[in-house]
């Protein structure tokens, strides 16, 4: 049985309560919209790009805790890397998050990100957790319409 | 004829305890277990579970009597045939409708409202006319008038509601003009479970000669409804929110005003005659029913109201009310709690938000406890906006819910607050 104390740990409350990076960026040279039109979930992501380089990023909206823990950790992890090392993490993360990859046995670049391999257990949360992941990725690609996790 | 009043008099007087735990019995998904612990399905306003009598009647259906209907001189056909129109002439015992072709099946209310925003609109509105709906539609009631004021430059009004949830009458007065063509309000919010004064509308809307199109969905499984009584003109509803089989839904029709409306769908069934020249539709109800309907549905719905009529609705309505009463109080109680819809009149639907934790994490963690709400925005995003709330969640409650499992759902609600400090 998916314990429920797996999903909601403690540093995930946290990012949940005091999100990272949680504001418009007035430098932001891209900006994404994110929507989940089955719950509602809805975010926008700022970023500013030098070159290839993520040089800061931030987020705001809202959403439940996995979505919101999720799309502040990945703030701060994402945060001057380029974008292809963001795509490398992006997919790992959603593998991840989806069941594909066990962070435990597999290489990965995720670092403190797998707290958030719990969701593998709900299935119906690894759209939350996904949600600015996929954000994201369009951005990096700079597409212009919002993306839906649909 | 007797009347609601006479009915209700009667049962009070000589009715039994309400035997929840006889009536469990007849569900058998309630005795399954989810994650590890009994099942405790409160998510009635998504859909109701089904008893045993129904899932017979489906599976005898197709082991015994399938067959095509109103087409074959066959012995089957004609049995088939009988099954499903004895099930239409239940429906109209059910809600008094006054004829038998006034209830046209349908896929469910969805159905039921584009049938009537198609055929009456394409026949009836046209640029600059006004279609009033209220501020508490499910989506199902909103998108096919959008579609329709889209199509021929009409215009949507919405009647707005106050901070209980309930409909601000004296504007929808103000709102009614020679332009508007028709009104479409839900009787109950499955957001909010408000129960909406639609007798009163009713007369209202037709004071100016105006239609009105009652969305049920929320209604039908929760008290008495009599269609001739309400005057409504047109009352949409679900199949499998009444205990029925999903795929299956009734659009009631007053005679006169469905026989000016052209048909929806062309297909089989519909015709009475067809050449390359020229077609002529059918009578009522089949010119509403193009092609193989869900014949095991229809038939499976008119018995799962033969078990609802023979609980009681009154003594459905008044059981609901009791579960309402005790879980507002004990859920309205929690800290943090804020109940989303406390209209005077309300169904057995309650609505609530839980200061910084969002619905869904709500949901989850009530999940993994074995209990079913629904977290969301429950297909009413403009009540969500309304209410400045991004989704709630919501416990609805059946017949076949008992006390206990409101306490359970109490102490789910009291961990979420714990996991979240």
């Amino acid at each position: 049985m998916s314990d429920i104390n797996e999903l909601y740990q403690q540093v995930i409350l946290d990012h949940n309560k005091k999100p990272r990076n949680f504001k418009v960026l007035d430098t932001a040279n891209r900006r994404q919209e994110g929507y989940n039109p089955l719950c509602g979930d809805q975010l926008v992501l700022y970023l500013e790009m030098d070159g290839d380089v993520i040089k800061d990023v931030s987020f705001q909206g809202q959403g439940c805790a996995i979505s919101k823990a999720s799309a502040s950790m990945m703030t701060a992890m994402v945060k001057g890397k380029t974008a292809a090392e963001a795509e490398v993490i992006f997919d790992e993360f959603h593998r991840m998050v989806k069941g594909e990859m066990d962070p435990a046995t597999e290489p990965h670049h995720l670092g403190r990100l797998t707290i958030l391999a719990g969701v593998r257990e709900f299935p119906a949360r690894v759209k939350c957790a996904s949600l600015s992941w996929h954000t994201l990725h369009a951005a990096l690609a700079g597409q212009d319409e919002p993306v839906s996790t649909e | 004829m007797q009347t609601a009043q006479e009915t209700k008099l009667t049962i009070n007087d000589e009715s039994p305890k309400f035997d929840v735990e006889s009536i469990r019995r007849d569900f058998p998904i309630l005795g399954r277990e989810v994650h590890g612990r009994p099942l405790i399905y409160l998510d009635s306003a998504a859909t109701y579970q089904k008893p045993q009598v129904v899932i017979d009647a489906v599976s005898r259906y197709y082991a015994e009597d399938n067959a095509n209907i109103h087409r074959g001189v066959h012995y089957l056909s004609q049995l088939a045939t009988r099954e499903y129109e004895d099930a239409r002439v239940k429906i109209k015992r059910f809600i008094n409708a006054a004829e038998s072709h006034e209830i046209i099946f349908t896929r469910g209310t969805t159905e039921s409202i584009n049938l009537v925003s198609n055929s009456f609109g394409r026949k009836y509105i046209k640029e600059g006319d006004e279609i009033i709906i209220s501020a508490m539609e499910h989506h199902s009631n909103i998108v096919p008038w959008q579609m329709l004021c889209e199509q021929t430059g009409a215009r949507l009004r919405v009647i707005p509601i106050n901070d209980a949830g309930e409909l601000l009458i004296d504007e929808f007065i103000q709102m009614l003009n020679p332009r508007v063509k028709i009104v479409g309000v839900v009787h109950v919010s499955n957001a909010l479970g408000t129960i909406n004064p639609v007798k009163r509308i009713i007369e209202l809307a037709h004071s100016h000669d105006i239609p009105v199109l009652i969305d049920g969905a929320q209604a039908a499984p929760h008290f008495k409804v009599d269609v001739q009584d309400l005057d409504v003109d047109f009352y949409a509803f679900s199949g499998h929110k009444l205990c029925g089989p999903t795929g299956t839904g009734v659009l009631y029709g007053k005679t006169a005003i469905l026989n000016e409306m052209p048909p929806f769908m062309g297909g089989g069934d519909m015709i009475a005659s067809v050449s390359f020249e020229k077609t002529t539709y059918n009578t009522l109800p089949h010119k509403f029913e193009a092609g193989t309907p869900h014949i095991a549905g229809g038939i499976g719905l008119g018995v799962a109201i033969d078990y609802l009529t023979g609980i009681g609705l009154d003594r459905i309505a008044a059981y609901e009310n009791e579960l309402l009463e005790y879980a507002t109080e004990l859920i309205g109680a929690i800290p943090g709690v804020k109940i989303i819809g406390t209209a005077r009149e309300k169904a057995s639907v309650l609505s609530f938000t839980l200061d910084t934790v969002h619905p869904h994490d709500i949901g989850t963690i009530l999940d993994q406890e074995g209990i079913a709400v629904r977290a969301g925005h429950h297909c009413a995003q403009p009540v969500m906006k309304r209410f400045a709330v991004p989704a709630t969640a919501r416990a609805s409650f059946a017949f076949y819910n008992t006390k206990e499992e409101i306490d359970k759902l109490a102490e789910g609600v009291q961990k979420v607050t714990a996991i979240f400090g």
